[in-house]
This record gives C-alpha cells, sequence and structure tokens, in this order.
C-alpha cells in the first residue's frame, strides 16, 4: 500500500487553490445569499473549465471521469474557499443518470458547467431548488425530473437555499444507481467538510496569532493552543479516511469519511468561534461563512448517526 | 494513490500469517506484568527469534528480515489480528533498537541487537526521574568519568516491566556545568544487576508489579556502553522519541484487531443502539489511524523526514484507544468489573497512553508551537 499522491494530483489541487484565492470568493458568496448569481455562476464556469464537474462524468458523456479522488481533492479546495452553489448535488445528478437517453441529453452540460443540477428526495429539501437548471427528485418509482419546487426556506449557512420539490414531472429511470450515487454525494460532502474544517483552522492560527490580550498574543496561552492542536489532529486523521474512501468506494469507508470529516469540521467551528471571541459571532465578519458551512454539511446526506451505522455495516 | 499491496508484500502477509496460525499460543499467556507472565513472555520472544520473525524490519545481519516499513505494518496487522502476546522487549525493540541503528556502532549493534531480538537481554527505559517528568531536561542522576568508563548514581524512576528486565537505557548528566540543562546529558546502557543497581518494584494501578524504580549508586558502565558522543544524548534521546511516538511505537495492526473484538463483542451482545456510535468511532478511529500511518510510511520512504507530527499519533492513538476500552467494559455490565479477564488488563494499560511517552498535554503543546507555528508560551 502506497498512499501518496502523484505530482498530478497535488498539481491539480495546488492550481484549484490559487485559482480560488485569487476569485474573491467572500464577495461571492455574499451575493450569492443575498439571491444575486452573476458572480457565483461566472466561478462555477471556471471550475467546470478547470474540470471539476467532469470528474464525476463518464467519457461516453463528454465528461473526464469517473475519477473520486481527483474530485475528492477538488472538493477539499471548494471547501476551503467555501465556494456556494449545489457542488454536490451536480456531480450526484451526474452519478445517478445512467439511461443513455437522459444522460446525452442532460450529462454534457453538467460536465462543461452550463447547467447546475440539485437532487433530492421527493418531499426534502433540494439545495439550490429554486437556481438549479436540473432538478432530479428521486421519487418512490423512480427518478423523475422535477416539475418545479416549493417556496425556498433559509438554511443556517446562509449562502444554502433550501426548497422541496414538486412531486411528479419526467420519469427518467425505474431503477437509477441510488446507492452509487449516495456514495459520489457523501464523499464529496466529506471532501468539502474537510476544506471547510481546514480553513477555519488556518483563519484561527493567524487570528489568535495576532490578536493581543494581557500583553500576549492570545495564541501563546496553553488553553488556546491545546483547543488548536486538538482541531489539528481531528482534520488530519479524517484526510486519509476521505482520500481511502476515494480509492475504495465502498459505503463503509465512504460513511466514515463522511462522519470523521464533517465531525471534526464541526468540532473545528466550535473552536473557530470560541477563539474568535465576539468578532466571530457576526455575520460581517468573514468567518461565519465557514462556520455555518459545516453546521450545514454535517447533516447533509447522512447524520452523524446514520454514517457510522453505515460505516459499521449494521 | 493507490491502496494496492504488491505481490511482494501480499506472499509475506500469507507466510506471517501461516507461521502465527501455527504458532500463537491457544491460550493467552498470563499478564507479562507479573514474574511467571514475564518468563512466558521471553520464551515466546525467542520462539518468534528462531523463525527470525521478532524484529521483522531489522537488517538480517543481527536477526531480522530487512523487509521495510511496509511488509513491518503488513506484519503487526496480522501480529496483532492473530491475537499473539504482547511484546515484553518493546522497548528494546522499538527504542534501544532504532538509537542504536542510527548512532551506534557496528561492534555495539553486533553485541546488543541479536541477543535482544531473541528475548535473551530485555531492555528497560531509564529515563524519568522522581523530579524531572515532563521536563525531561532537568534530570540530575550524573555520569563521572572513571577508568574505562563510568559511574552513574541517583534516580530513575516509572522504569516499565524493570522489576524483571535485565538492562536499561538511559540519560546522565556528564557535564554539571553545561551552559543549558539539555546540554551535558550521555546515552548509557548499564545492566540492571550490576553492583550498586537497587530495582525496587512500584506496583502499578492495579496492583501488577513489574514497574519499578532504580537507585543507582557508583554503577560501572565501560566506555563501550554509551551510545554516540558524550554531551549528545539529549539530541539521540529525541530522535528515540520521535520513533517511540511516531511509526513504530503503537502500530495501527493494535488497534484494528482491538477494534474489531470491540464490534464482535458488540454483536455477541445483540448490537445494543445505544452503543453503536462509540464502535463505530472505535472502528473509524482505528481505519484512520491506519491510513494515516501509511501515508507517514510512504513519505518517510519517499525520502522526507518525519519531524513533529509524529505528536499527532501519539495524542490520537492513546485517545482512541482508552475510548475503545472503556465502550468493551460498559458493553461487558457487571462482567466488566472483573480485573482477571483480558479487556481489563488491556484497559488497565490503554489508561496510561496519554501519560507515557511524553504527555498530551506536552503533545499538544508541540503540534501547537511546531506544527501550527503558534507563539511559544510559558512552559
Ligand atoms: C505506564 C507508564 C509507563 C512508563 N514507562 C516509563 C519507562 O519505561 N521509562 C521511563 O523513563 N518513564 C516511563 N514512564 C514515565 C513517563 O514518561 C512520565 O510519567 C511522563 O513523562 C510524565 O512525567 P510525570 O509523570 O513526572 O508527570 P509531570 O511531568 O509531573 O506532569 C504532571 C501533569 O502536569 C502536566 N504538565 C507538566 N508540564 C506541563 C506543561 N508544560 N504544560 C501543560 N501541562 C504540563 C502533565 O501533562 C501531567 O498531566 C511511564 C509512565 C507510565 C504511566
Amino acid at each position: 500500500m502506497r498512499f501518496l499522491l502523484d505530482a498530478e494530483q497535488r498539481a491539480f489541487a495546488d492550481s484549484l487553490d490559487a485559482m480560488l484565492t485569487a476569485a474573491d470568493t467572500p464577495k461571492a458568496i455574499r451575493e450569492w445569499s443575498r439571491g444575486e448569481h452573476t458572480s457565483g455562476r461566472a466561478l462555477w464556469s471556471r471550475l467546470a473549465d478547470a474540470g471539476v464537474f467532469a470528474l464525476a462524468v463518464p467519457e461516453a458523456y463528454e465528461g473526464l471521469g469517473p475519477r473520486p479522488v481527483e474530485l475528492a481533492l477538488a472538493f477539499v479546495e471548494l471547501g476551503r474557499h467555501a465556494v456556494p452553489g449545489p457542488l454536490v448535488e451536480t456531480v450526484t445528478a451526474a452519478a445517478l443518470v445512467r439511461e443513455p437517453g437522459p444522460a446525452k441529453r442532460l450529462l454534457p452540460a453538467l460536465a462543461c458547467g452550463e447547467s447546475m443540477a440539485t437532487v433530492a428526495y421527493e418531499g426534502s429539501y433540494a439545495l439550490d431548488g429554486d437556481l438549479a437548471d436540473v432538478r432530479l427528485s428521486l421519487a418512490p418509482d423512480g427518478l423523475r425530473l422535477a416539475p418545479g419546487h416549493e417556496a425556498t426556506r433559509p438554511s443556517l449557512d446562509p449562502a444554502r437555499r433550501l426548497a422541496r420539490l414538486r412531486p411528479g414531472g419526467e420519469l427518467l429511470a425505474v431503477r437509477p444507481p441510488v446507492r452509487e450515487a449516495l456514495l459520489w454525494a457523501r464523499l464529496a460532502t466529506a471532501a468539502q467538510a474537510l476544506g471547510v474544517g481546514l480553513a477555519l483552522l488556518e483563519r484561527t492560527v493567524a487570528y489568535v496569532g495576532q490578536r493581543t490580550q494581557f500583553g500576549a498574543p492570545v495564541g501563546s496561552f496553553q488553553a488556546v493552543k491545546h483547543r488548536l492542536a486538538d482541531a489539528r489532529i481531528a482534520l488530519e486523521f479524517a484526510r486519509p479516511l476521505v482520500l481511502g474512501a476515494a480509492v475504495t468506494m465502498t459505503p463503509a469507508d465512504v460513511a466514515a469519511a463522511k462522519v470523521s470529516a464533517c465531525e471534526a469540521a464541526y468540532a473545528t467551528a466550535r473552536t473557530a468561534l470560541q477563539l474568535h471571541g465576539a468578532i466571530g459571532y457576526t455575520a460581517e465578519y468573514d468567518l461565519s461563512l465557514w462556520l455555518t458551512k459545516a453546521r450545514a454539511l454535517r447533516t447533509a446526506w447522512g447524520t452523524p448517526d446514520e454514517c457510522r451505522a453505515d460505516a459499521l455495516g449494521a | 494513490m493507490d491502496l494496492a499491496v504488491t505481490q511482494a508484500e501480499d506472499a509475506f502477509r500469507a507466510e506471517a500469517r501461516a507461521w502465527l496460525a501455527a504458532h500463537v499460543p491457544p491460550e493467552p499467556l498470563p499478564s507479562l506484568e507479573t514474574a511467571e507472565g514475564f518468563a512466558a513472555h521471553r520464551a515466546w520472544e525467542a520462539e518468534l527469534a528462531a523463525d527470525r520473525w521478532s524484529a521483522v524490519n531489522w537488517p538480517t545481519e543481527y536477526g531480522g528480515r530487512d523487509c521495510g516499513l511496509i511488509r513491518w505494518l503488513v506484519f503487526e496487522e496480522e501480529y496483532w489480528a492473530a491475537d499473539a502476546p504482547g511484546r515484553v522487549n518493546q522497548n528494546g525493540i522499538s527504542l534501544l533498537a532504532p538509537t542504536l541503528l542510527d548512532h551506534g556502532t557496528p561492534e555495539q549493534c553486533a553485541r546488543v541487537l541479536p541477543p535482544m531480538a531473541a528475548g535473551e537481554t530485555v531492555w528497560a527505559q531509564a529515563w524519568s526521574e522522581p523530579e524531572a517528568g515532563s521536563d525531561l531536561a532537568s534530570l540530575r542522576s550524573r555520569a563521572v568519568r572513571a577508568a574505562g568508563g563510568w559511574r552513574l548514581s541517583g534516580q530513575k524512576t516509572w522504569s516499565s516491566r524493570a522489576a524483571f528486565a535485565d538492562r536499561a537505557f538511559g540519560l546522565f548528566r556528564t557535564d554539571p556545568d553545561a551552559p543549558k540543562a539539555h546540554q551535558g546529558l550521555s546515552y548509557l546502557m548499564f545492566d540492571l544487576r550490576a553492583p550498586g543497581v537497587t530495582v525496587r518494584p512500584i506496583g502499578r494501578l492495579d496492583g501488577k508489579p513489574a514497574f519499578a524504580e532504580l537507585f543507582l549508586d557508583e554503577v560501572f558502565v565501560p566506555d563501550e556502553d554509551l551510545i554516540g558522543e558524550p554531551g549528545a544524548g539529549w539530541r539521540i534521546a529525541m530522535s528515540t522519541a520521535a520513533n517511540e511516538r511516531g511509526l513504530t511505537l503503537r502500530s495501527p495492526g493494535r488497534f484494528l484487531a482491538a477494534a474489531d473484538r470491540l464490534r464482535t463483542l458488540w454483536q455477541e451482545r445483540g448490537s445494543p443502539p445505544q452503543t453503536r456510535s462509540r464502535v463505530a468511532d472505535a472502528v473509524i478511529g482505528a481505519r484512520a489511524y491506519q491510513l494515516f500511518t501509511y501515508a507517514a510510511a510512504s513519505r518517510f520512504l519517499a525520502g522526507e523526514r518525519l519531524g513533529p507530527e509524529s505528536s499527532l499519533n501519539k495524542v490520537f492513538w492513546s485517545e482512541l484507544d482508552i475510548a475503545l476500552h472503556e465502550t468493551a467494559l460498559d458493553l461487558l455490565g457487571e462482567e466488566g468489573e472483573r480485573a482477571d479477564t483480558d479487556w481489563a488488563e488491556r484497559y488497565v494499560f490503554s489508561l496510561a497512553g496519554p501519560i507515557y511517552a511524553g504527555t498530551n498535554e506536552i503533545q499538544r503543546d508541540i503540534v501547537a508551537e511546531r506544527l501550527l507555528g503558534l507563539p511559544k508560551g510559558r512552559r
């Protein structure tokens, strides 16, 4: 077992990081939260140009995939930069649409970033259901193209917009590969959460290094250091689970990755908030963009309890 | 990114599994923290060594198989999955041996390593002192120049298994005038039965007597038992400590096997839903530790030095170990109170994990300052 990224994989992650750092994602996130999607859409196209969505789309439908390891690496970067939109859902849709007719019609547009997709069980909230170009509904009788959506509800993460899908619509498949698609959903969510956690840690380390109280940087106090050390430990041990799950794509490994990455990110969010003090509790300060996402991802595509049960195969 | 094993690794795994299946004692040996158990474990080391399984990653000339780090990890997985006995010579094999291979002379390696591999010489670590625990560099035991060697005096404590061991390795102050506490220390090996050594057993938490303190009164050590240069002891010891906390002290195999046993226990008890999360966390934690270790080993083999990240390991496995064993005892209910079970023995041992090999508070400081770059604070 040689468990190392190769140079190409590292370069791919680095190039996404550089692109997103230059893109001023906090501004795009805040606009997205207000329902202004222009900058978010532009970012989406650039991600598509970099190949992010094509990784989940088979080559037969103008994709590069399936390549779960590269996808996981990409989603870590998307999380680190808190990119908004139905990212996980678009990838999940790509894994769900397999009937040649619908696949030919829908997948090339997802791969190249022309359209965004959302997916939900019929009657559940779909992320960005009001805005997605393709709304897939997992109905009792198969996969359907939803005819529309109900009123949107706010999420604890202002950058996420929730809307239930209307029942009915065109039947795309009677037996869609739901189990497989759920693996992609959970893997992408886990990787995104890991990225969110890494960003929260990085920002908090920088903050406590510069904020002084009692005449010393608060980061020199041991109680502060130890909380951050624990955050680092939790994230560093979630990372190999995420990458390992991308290699094996077994339900137990993917569930383990999801629960550990989301729990680590959420614990890091709690630490980040505490160590920032009051400024961390404000919507104005950018930290909030990651804090709220850590909470939302924790239960998206499987609660910690459900994922623990799946990790045990029980 | 590859989780596949090579054919050679697979063949090695199969060979180890077959050997263990044929040799692991059917009944667990008595606790190695007792005199009787110590003897039984020493005999087990000899049996391992006879077929060169006691230190598989050592060079062949010293009794190993020179199998490399990845196959060592594979061997450990098989070893613990086979529920083979604990390693009575662990301090020698995982602490002193790598120190000698890095800093000792060929003569020292040839003299010390083969009898260690065979269980003929069992080693104790003599680092801690009554006044020097976390602040190890403040230690006061001294080594004074004598004809052809050194004379050791002072007191060492918390020495695992020293009550029954043969020899010890430790740090001694050779230059009391050095400007800094961690300068002027030297690394020496000595005989626990030499004149001037008094070993006093200290019952550990469950009363078992293998733990000990050592009183040293002008104990003679020949020059050939000094490791490295006089005064270089701290640097050498820190490389040992990195081994201890890093790759080799706690192989993932132990936790994979323990988590597997826990899962089986949980299923035998009817898979109670209220403990499911804790069992899952143990299984997930063991897998995380396995993958983390293979990643670290791969980086090491690719030429990277492993530094302070070994402190991440130490905190992770020690907390995993306790949580796992607490869950097992809770599942056992009334039976969990018994002291004469394997679960109880392992639980008691797990409780010490956050204390030895550098306390978890000290490890968190290292993570915060050396990995995260936070400002140094008051110690
Ligand atoms: C089962 C077991 C086996 C052992 N085996 C060996 C052995 O074989 N050989 C050997 O040499 N030693 C051995 N030890 C000793 C072990 O290495 C020491 O116990 C350890 O280094 C801690 O030292 P101490 O016990 O003196 O605690 P202290 O250093 O007195 O610490 C007491 C408490 O204060 C905390 N503390 C101290 N300094 C700081 C700080 N700067 N910041 C925050 N917290 C701090 C510690 O973390 C700890 O919680 C063993 C210990 C145990 C429990």
